[in-house]
């Protein structure tokens, strides 16, 4: 099938990968690691550095590739962390 | 902060009232109570995360709802959540509930507290509020064990599990929680792991839309005493763990999802059925007794 096809799928231009911009409240993370493992596109590492409490925060590598499935948000005991789209600045 | 000096260089903050240092989840908890003192990679922040998230999208307004708890780890709840709660003594959290069900029937009554709280402490409470079939939701956080006061054995704990006060591996049968439920009358049973975000979350909102007494449980990574007794890793290895061992079986009967220490684990949405609430037979009953000189009781 010829790719101008499948971009049309019918009949309808292809939709927009959501787009999500990422926050880290640093300083509330316990470094418990749930949203790194779980990011469906590892957008997040562990990072070298310590927060006052002494847990390293997670740190963005791949911004480009969040998506705003917003899993980081639900995932963290701590609150701190969440993304939202940008285009729209709609909290998640 | 990088994340947040980056957003406010390029002046992307899409609305003029949108702070990125505000967490979403900061209008829902008392800021001042935070951090809270749950462990890190223990599974309790997570579920108040997705009941925060049921709230919102049962649009129930926040003045109308109660958050009642017990002691224990997961006890804590009530005082960090932003709604009208109480911390009530051990074990009471659901007759305290029960009370102010039947005094404002209104209200959105939501019981959130530990295994060792609501069914080993307050298992009569539990049973007797589900065989009446009082409006509320329990959300019952299980970690297995005592773990505030040090890691005792509770009467959910699996069997061989190492604990403080079963060095040699408790020989105790555990209870069954929806198998229980189930059985003395809960209309909505549900049990979910902490990894199980989203699912949690849509069962939260049908149990709140639920009428009767409905009932989640949450099997939660307690880092700190159980996994780490039982040599598990941390919370998150047992999230890794839970990702593979549980199988979601919507519909399978609660005799049949008991829970072994190492075995593979059942989770899903159990029973979801109709039944008179307790306001609902009372009206009714006195209706049909006395006749037009009963008014329906109504708070
Ligand atoms: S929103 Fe989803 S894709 Fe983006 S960082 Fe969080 S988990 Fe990863
Ligand atoms: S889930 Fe939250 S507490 Fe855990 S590492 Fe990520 S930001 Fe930190």
């Amino acid at each position: 099938m010829p790719v101008r096809q499948r971009e049309k799928p019918f009949g309808f231009p292809k939709p927009e990968t959501p787009h999500g911009e990422i926050v880290i409240l640093e300083e509330r993370c316990k470094g418990c690691g749930f949203c790194i493992e779980y990011c469906p596109h590892d957008v997040l590492v562990l990072s070298k550095k310590f927060n006052a409490k002494g847990y390293h925060p997670p740190e963005v590598v791949k911004a480009e590739l969040c998506v705003d499935c917003g899993f980081c948000r639900m995932i963290c005991p701590e609150f701190a962390i969440y993304t939202y789209e940008l285009k729209t600045g709609e909290k998640p | 902060m990088s994340v947040l000096s980056e957003l406010q260089k390029a002046s992307l903050s899409p609305t003029p009232d949108f702070h990125p240092e505000n967490h979403p989840m900061d209008d829902f908890l008392r800021m001042d109570r935070m951090p809270h003192i749950w462990c890190s990679t223990c599974g309790i922040g997570v579920s108040v995360n997705c009941f925060a998230k049921a709230l919102e999208k049962c649009q129930i307004p926040l003045d109308q709802v109660v958050v009642v708890s017990g002691i224990g780890c997961t006890g804590r709840v009530a005082g960090y959540v932003k709604v009208d709660s109480f911390h009530t003594t051990h074990g009471r959290a659901i007759p305290f509930a029960t009370g102010m069900k039947l005094a404002n029937p209104k209200l959105k009554v939501i019981v959130f507290s530990g295994d060792g709280d609501i069914i080993a402490i307050g298992g009569n409470h539990f049973i007797n509020a589900a065989r009446r079939n009082i409006d509320i939701t329990v959300i019952c956080v299980n970690n297995f064990n005592y773990a505030m006061t040090g890691g005792q054995l509770a009467s959910t704990t699996p069997e061989g599990s190492v604990l403080s006060t079963s060095p040699f591996g408790s020989y105790e049968f555990p209870f069954n929680l929806p198998f229980l439920a189930e059985s003395v009358g809960a209309v909505y049973v549900a049990r979910w792991t902490s990894l199980h975000v989203y699912n949690q979350t849509v069962s939260m909102v049908e149990a709140l839309k639920k009428p009767g007494f409905s009932f989640i449980e949450v099997i939660a990574p307690c880092p700190t005493i159980f996994e780490r007794q039982q040599k598990m890793g941390d919370g998150l290895d047992r999230l890794r763990w839970y990702c593979e061992n549980s199988d979601i079986r919507n519909g399978a009967s609660t005799k049949d999802v008991d829970i072994r220490l190492r075995d593979r684990m059942v989770v899903g949405k159990f029973v979801d059925v109709e039944r008179p609430t307790y306001l609902e037979a009372m009206n009714a009953h006195y209706r049909e007794r006395l006749g037009s000189k009963y008014k329906d009781y109504e708070g």
